[in-house]
C-alpha cells in the first residue's frame, strides 16, 4: 500500500513508539514537542508540550495513560497521554537519551549523556502510582562502564530482573537491577565494532537486536547473552526492530549527510531493509526517506510499521497481503 | 606456538605476560629460537662489505732493497713521487726494515688523507718505473687480504644439481577453465579464482602488505609484480605465488612489462629540491627470468618526456614502448625531436643512433609489427602541414606518410591485430574557433597502405571515445554532445564491400561516455562512467541489439575477464561509498557482488593467446553444441548441489532456531506468574497468543487425467 507521510515534524525525527494495542503512534524528533498519531490513518491527535530541546526517546505505559519522554534539555518527563498534560519532571544535570517503562509500570530506567564533569550513567527511577507521590529521587544509579561515552539505549530484562544496556563504545552490558552489579559484557570478538545506536527488545523480552554504526545488527539471547545471528548492510545502521508476526528483521540507517558526496539520493541508502531473521538473508527494501533512517518501530499486530528520517518525516507503511506469503 | 601456548607457558613460568615489553627484548644475535623469519632477505642478505678504515693505504711493491745509508734517500724519492698524486699523512710513509740484516724489504707502506687519492695514486702508479728492473707493483692495502687468499690451483666451480622450476603456467590447467583476479583493498592483497557457476570468489592466495603501492599481472599472466622500497618482485608458480625474482631499484614508482615478459622495466624518480629543476629520473630493463639487470638511464625528467611544462610530474609512462609480438626486440623513446630505438640483442640503439623527427609527439607500435606510428603537429603556423607516418623498424624505412591540413590535434588507435590504423583527426573549422573531426584510416596488410578519410554523419559531432573490436574488423565510436551522445558502429569490411568502411548503426541517445569490447570481439559494453553513475548496457554488435541494461553504480573500472565470458565491474576508492566490485556475464547477467571497503585495485590475470589455429578455432563455434554438451552438465550437477547444501544449511538454521524459541517459551511460561505480580495481578500474557503466524499447506487437486503414451519403437 502507498505510504501515509507524516510531517509533523520540524527536525529529524529520533524515536518512534506503538502503545501496546497498536492504535497510536508516538513520534519524538529534535525539535522539541513529541507527537501522537492514528496508527492507522496518520492522523495527527496532539503533541505534548513543555521540552525544551530535541526529544531523544519515549515509552508509554501498558494501558496507554502515561507517556515518559527523555530530552537534551537535562530532563525527563511524564505525560498524561489523553490530556497531554504534564505530570511530572525528573531534572539531571545532563541530557536524558533514552527511557523505558519497566513490566508493571512501576519503574523506568533512564540514560543519561555525559556532560560537562558529568559522566553518562542509568538510572532507576520509581515511578508513583499516584503523580502526587511522585518523586525525583533515583531508586538506583548505575555507575557507568563506558564513562565519558554515551550510553544510547537501556532496556528492562526479563521479569524487571536486569536492565541491557548499549552505547558508543560498542559493549552491550546486563546489570543486576538489584544489587546494580554488572553482570555481563558482550564478547568483544562478535560484538559490534563501533557504537551501538539502537537496541530494541522481543515482544516476549526472550531476545534483542542491536544496530551499529559497523554496518551490522546482531540479535542477541537476552538472558545469557549469546550471540544469535548478524546481519550485515552496507551502510551504518541507526534504527532495528523486529517484526512481532513473522520472522523479519528491519534495519534502518544511512550514511551520514555529511559523507552523502553526490546529488543523488541513490548514494546513501535510506532504505529500510528487511532481513530474514533466522536465515540472515535480506528479502526487501522500502525507500523513500531522502535522508538517513533514525527511527522504526513495528506496529504490534505487525501489519503496519513506520521509519522516521533524518528529512522530517514519518512514513507509516501498511503492509500489502503479498507481504506475509514471502518464501525465500 | 599458538597465542594459548604463549599464555600457558608464562604462567608456568610466572611472567606476568601483559607486564613484558616485547619492544625491550633482544634476541643474542644469531639466534631465532627456531622460528624462521618469513622475509626471506633476512637469510640471503649480501654480507655488507665492512669498512677496514684502511681504506686510504697503498701498499707499494718492486721497491729497490737498500741498505740503511741509502733508505732516506729512498725514502726521499718515493715520496717525491706520490706527493704528486696525492697527500700524503704525516708520517704516512712507512717501510720496513730487516731487523737483522738492516736491509729494505723492498716495499713500503703509504697512507694518503682520502680513500679517494690512495685510488687515484693507486692506478696512476701502478706499472710505474723506477728504473729497467723495479717497475712498481701498486695495491691497495685493503684489497691484499683477499689476493693473499687466492689459491694457487684453479678450481673449477661446482656445477650446481638442476632443480627443475615449477609450472609458471599451471593455473591455466584449472579443470573448470576459471580464470584469476587479483584486488587490493585496504592493507590486504589477495588472488581468487572467480567461480561463477558458485557465484563467488574462491580464494587462492591473501597477503596483508604484500605490495607498497600496486600490483600487476605481466602481459601472459605467468607473473605478478609487486612494488616495495627496495625494489620489484615478480610472484608466480604452480600452487601458491611465491617469490619468484627481485629486482633491486629503490623506490620504485612505476613498472612494464614487455609485450612477451621477457624484461621488466622500472622506474623511479626523484623530485628536486630546487623546484625550477626537472626531477631525476632512473629507468632500469631487467631480464625477469634471471633478474639481471640489462641496462639502466639516468637523467633529469626532460630527457624522457617531450618537454613542455605539462611534464612536470616526471615522464608520461610507459617511457619506453615496446615493439609489438611476442619477440621483445625493440623498445622506443620519445624525446625532444628523437625517436630512440633500442634493441634487446644489445641494448643499444639501432645503427647506433637515434632518428631525428622535428617536432614529433606522439609515437605508438603496432601491437604485433615492429612498425612505429609517429605524429608531427603542424609547424611554421600551418607552413609545414601536420604528418602522420608509418616507419618499418629496423630498417627505419617510411613505409607510408600523410599530410594533413589545419591539424589541432591527432590520436592514433591500432587494431589489436595490427590490421588497422585508425587517427582521429580533430581540425580546426575555417574560423579557427572551433574543431571537427574525423578519421583517417590505415589499412596496413594491404598492398601500398591504402587510407581512407572517414567522416562522421554530422561532422561537428565531438568524437568521445573510440575503440577497435579486438582482433575483428568492426570499430565503435562515442560521437555528440553530452549528456546524450550517439554511439556508431563501422566495419572495415562487409561482405559486399571489403575495401570500403561502411556504417552498420547508430544508437542514439546513449548515457555511455566509455567503451568496452569484449577481447573475443563481438559484444561491447557502453558504459557511462563518472558522471552517468554507472549505466551499462550489453551489446551485441554481430545483432546490432542490446542484450540488457543494468547499472552499477558509481562505477569507476570496468574490466572484461581474458576469455571474454565475465566482466567485473568495479567502484575503487576514489569514492568512499560502495567500494567493491560486481562481476557480470558476458550478456549482462548479475553473478555476484562483493563489498570491500578501500578498494583499490582489480585486475585478471591474462592468458597468453591461444594455440588453437584459427580454422580449429571456426571448427569449435560451429559445433559448440557438441562441446558445450559436457559443460552443460556439469553446470547443472553444481547447481544442484548447490542448492541441496543451500537447503540443507537452511533446515539447520530453522531447526536451531526452533530450539531456541522452545527454550524461551518454557522460560516465559515459569515466569509467567512472576510477570503478572509485578503486574499488580493482571493476568494478560496474551500479547505474544494474540497474532501469530501460521504455515498452513493447502492441497487442492484440480483434474487428474491419465493418458496412455504409446512407446514408438
Amino acid at each position: 500500500m502507498r505510504p501515509i507521510l507524516m510531517k509533523g515534524h520540524e527536525r529529524p525525527l529520533t524515536f518512534l513508539r506503538y502503545n501496546r494495542d497498536g492504535d497510536l503512534l508516538f513520534s519524538c524528533a529534535k525539535d522539541h514537542t513529541p507527537t501522537l498519531w492514528f496508527a492507522d490513518n496518520g492522523e495527527r491527535l496532539g503533541t505534548y508540550r513543555g521540552h525544551n530541546g530535541a526529544v531523544w526517546c519515549c515509552d508509554v505505559s501498558r494501558d496507554s495513560s502515561r507517556l515518559i519522554t527523555g530530552s537534551a534539555d537535562q530532563t525527563a518527563k511524564l505525560w498524561d497521554v489523553q490530556s497531554g498534560q504534564q505530570l511530572f519532571t525528573f531534572k539531571f544535570g545532563s541530557p536524558a537519551r533514552s527511557v523505558d517503562f519497566a513490566v508493571g509500570d512501576h519503574l523506568a530506567v533512564i540514560t543519561t549523556d555525559p556532560f560537562m564533569e558529568r559522566n553518562s550513567a542509568i538510572h532507576v527511577k520509581r515511578i508513583a502510582e499516584d503523580p502526587e507521590d511522585q518523586v525525583d529521587e533515583s531508586v538506583l544509579v548505575l555507575p557507568s562502564a563506558e564513562g565519558r561515552k554515551r550510553i544510547n539505549r537501556a532496556v528492562w530484562g526479563p521479569l524487571n530482573q536486569t536492565i541491557v544496556s548499549g552505547g558508543e563504545d560498542a559493549v552491550i552490558r546486563i546489570w543486576d537491577t538489584e544489587t546494580g552489579q554488572l553482570l555481563k559484557e558482550s564478547d568483544e570478538e562478535v560484538g559490534h565494532k563501533k557504537a551501538i545506536t539502537s537496541l530494541s527488545k522481543a515482544a516476549d523480552d526472550s531476545h534483542f537486536i542491536t544496530g551499529s554504526l559497523d554496518k551490522s545488527a546482531k540479535l542477541w539471547d537476552m538472558r545469557t547473552l549469546t550471540l544469535l545471528k548478524t546481519y550485515t548492510t552496507v551502510v551504518p545502521v541507526n534504527a532495528v526492530t523486529m517484526s512481532p508476526l513473522l520472522n523479519h528483521i528491519v534495519l534502518g540507517g544511512g550514511q551520514d549527510a555529511s559523507a552523502v558526496t553526490t546529488t543523488d539520493h541513490r548514494a546513501g541508502k535510506f532504505e529500510a531493509k528487511f532481513y530474514d531473521k533466522i536465515l540472515q538473508e535480506e528479502i526487501g527494501g522500502v525507500k523513500g526517506h531522502f535522508g538517513p533512517i533514525n527511527a522504526l518501530a513495528f506496529n504490534p499486530d505487525g501489519r503496519s510499521f513506520s521509519s522516521g528520517g533524518e528529512d522530517g518525516y514519518v512514513r507509516l507503511h501498511h503492509f500489502d497481503s503479498d507481504y506475509f506469503n514471502i518464501k525465500i | 606456538m599458538e597465542v594459548l601456548d604463549i599464555d600457558a607457558r608464562a604462567a608456568k613460568l610466572g611472567i606476568n605476560w601483559s607486564q613484558v615489553n616485547l619492544d625491550s627484548i633482544q634476541l643474542p644475535p644469531g639466534e631465532n629460537f627456531g622460528i624462521e623469519s618469513d622475509d626471506e632477505a633476512v637469510y640471503h642478505d649480501d654480507q655488507s662489505e665492512f669498512d677496514t678504515g684502511f681504506g686510504n693505504i697503498i701498499v707499494v711493491d718492486h721497491l729497490p732493497v737498500v741498505p740503511k745509508e741509502k733508505f732516506e734517500k729512498l725514502e726521499g724519492v718515493v715520496k717525491k713521487i706520490y706527493n704528486q698524486l696525492g697527500v700524503i699523512k704525516e708520517n704516512g710513509l712507512w717501510m720496513p726494515v730487516n731487523p737483522d740484516t738492516k736491509m729494505t724489504l723492498g716495499y713500503c707502506f703509504i697512507e694518503f688523507n682520502t680513500p679517494q687519492e690512495a685510488q687515484n695514486a693507486k692506478e696512476k702508479s701502478h706499472g710505474y718505473k723506477l728504473d729497467k728492473s723495479h717497475i712498481f707493483a701498486v695495491n691497495m692495502f685493503d684489497d691484499f687480504e683477499r689476493l693473499m687468499n687466492v689459491r694457487e690451483e684453479w678450481e673449477p666451480p661446482q656445477a650446481r644439481p638442476y632443480v627443475p622450476g615449477e609450472n609458471l603456467q599451471k593455473w591455466l590447467t584449472d579443470e573448470k577453465a576459471r580464470d584469476q583476479l587479483v584486488i587490493r583493498s585496504g592493507p590486504d592483497t589477495e588472488v581468487f579464482w572467480n567461480d561463477a557457476r558458485k557465484k563467488s570468489p574462491e580464494p587462492v592466495h591473501k597477503r596483508p602488505y604484500w605490495t607498497e603501492s600496486y600490483v600487476q599481472w605481466s602481459p601472459l599472466g605467468t607473473y605478478l609484480v609487486t612494488l616495495h622500497k627496495q625494489g620489484a618482485a615478480v610472484w608466480g608458480g604452480a600452487d601458491t605465488f611465491t617469490r619468484l625474482m627481485r629486482y633491486q631499484h629503490s623506490m620504485v614508482k612505476l613498472v612494464d612489462f614487455s609485450p612477451g615478459e621477457k624484461y621488466l622495466v622500472t622506474y623511479h624518480s626523484q623530485e628536486p629540491s630546487n623546484p625550477r629543476d626537472a626531477s631525476k629520473v632512473e629507468i632500469k630493463v631487467f631480464d625477469v627470468r634471471t633478474g639481471r639487470m640489462m641496462r639502466d638511464f639516468k637523467g633529469s625528467a626532460d630527457e624522457f618526456s617531450i618537454g613542455g611544462p605539462g611534464g612536470v610530474a616526471g615522464a608520461s609512462w610507459p617511457v619506453f614502448r615496446w615493439a609489438g609480438g611476442k619477440d621483445d626486440k625493440y623498445f622506443a623513446k620519445l624525446s625532444k625531436n628523437t625517436i630512440s630505438v633500442y634493441e634487446t640483442e644489445t641494448f643499444s640503439l639501432i645503427d647506433k643512433k637515434s632518428m631525428k623527427v622535428d617536432n614529433v609527439v606522439d609515437i605508438c607500435w603496432s601491437p604485433t609489427d615492429s612498425i612505429l606510428s609517429l605524429f608531427v603537429p603542424e609547424q611554421g603556423g600551418g607552413n609545414q602541414p601536420a604528418k602522420v607516418a608509418l616507419v618499418q623498424i629496423p630498417s627505419k624505412v617510411e613505409l607510408r606518410q600523410k599530410n594533413l591540413f589545419s591539424v589541432s590535434d591527432c590520436k592514433m588507435y591500432w587494431q589489436s591485430s595490427g590490421e588497422y590504423l585508425a587517427v582521429k583527426v580533430d581540425r580546426y573549422t575555417k574560423t579557427k574557433k572551433s574543431t571537427y573531426s574525423g578519421f583517417e584510416l590505415f589499412r596496413i596488410k594491404e598492398r601500398d597502405i591504402p587510407i581512407e578519410v572517414l567522416e562522421l554523419d554530422n561532422k561537428n559531432d565531438k568524437i568521445i571515445a573510440f575503440a577497435w573490436e579486438p582482433k575483428g574488423h568492426r570499430f565503435a565510436v562515442i560521437h555528440g554532445d553530452q549528456p546524450r551522445p550517439d554511439v556508431s558502429f563501422y566495419s572495415m569490411k562487409t561482405a559486399q564491400n571489403t575495401g570500403r568502411v561502411s556504417k552498420l548503426g547508430t544508437l542514439k541517445a546513449k548515457q555511455a561516455n566509455a567503451l568496452f569490447w569484449s577481447p573475443t570481439g563481438k559484444y561491447i559494453i557502453l558504459a557511462g562512467l563518472k558522471g552517468f553513475n554507472g549505466q551499462l548496457e550489453f551489446f551485441n554488435v554481430d545483432e546490432l541489439e542490446t542484450m540488457a541494461t543494468a547499472e552499477h553504480f558509481m562505477a569507476t573500472d570496468i574490466e572484461w575477464d581474458p576469455t571474454g565470458r565475465y566482466v567485473a565491474t568495479a567502484v575503487t576508492s576514489v569514492h568512499e561509498m560502495e567500494n567493491g566490485f560486481t562481476i557480470w556475464s558476458f550478456n549482462g547477467n548479475l553473478l555476484y557482488r562483493i563489498l570491500k571497503d578501500h578498494f583499490f585495485q582489480l585486475a585478471w590475470r591474462p592468458r597468453p593467446p591461444s594455440f588453437l589455429t584459427a580454422e580449429k578455432e571456426e571448427e569449435i563455434a560451429k559445433n559448440l553444441k557438441k562441446y558445450s554438451k559436457k559443460y552443460e552438465a556439469e553446470d547443472q550437477d553444481v547447481s544442484l548441489l548447490l542448492s541441496e547444501q543451500d537447503r540443507e544449511k537452511r533446515k539447520a538454521l530453522k531447526e536451531e532456531w526452533e530450539k531456541w524459541v522452545a527454550q524461551w517459551k518454557s522460560f516465559h511460561e515459569e515466569e509467567k506468574l512472576a510477570r503478572q505480580s509485578l503486574r499488580d495481578g493482571e493476568v494478560s500474557d496474551v500479547e505474544e497468543d494474540e497474532y501469530e503466524a501460521k504455515e498452513v499447506e493447502f492441497e487442492d487437486v484440480i483434474d487428474v487425467t491419465e493418458e496412455i503414451v504409446q512407446e514408438s519403437m
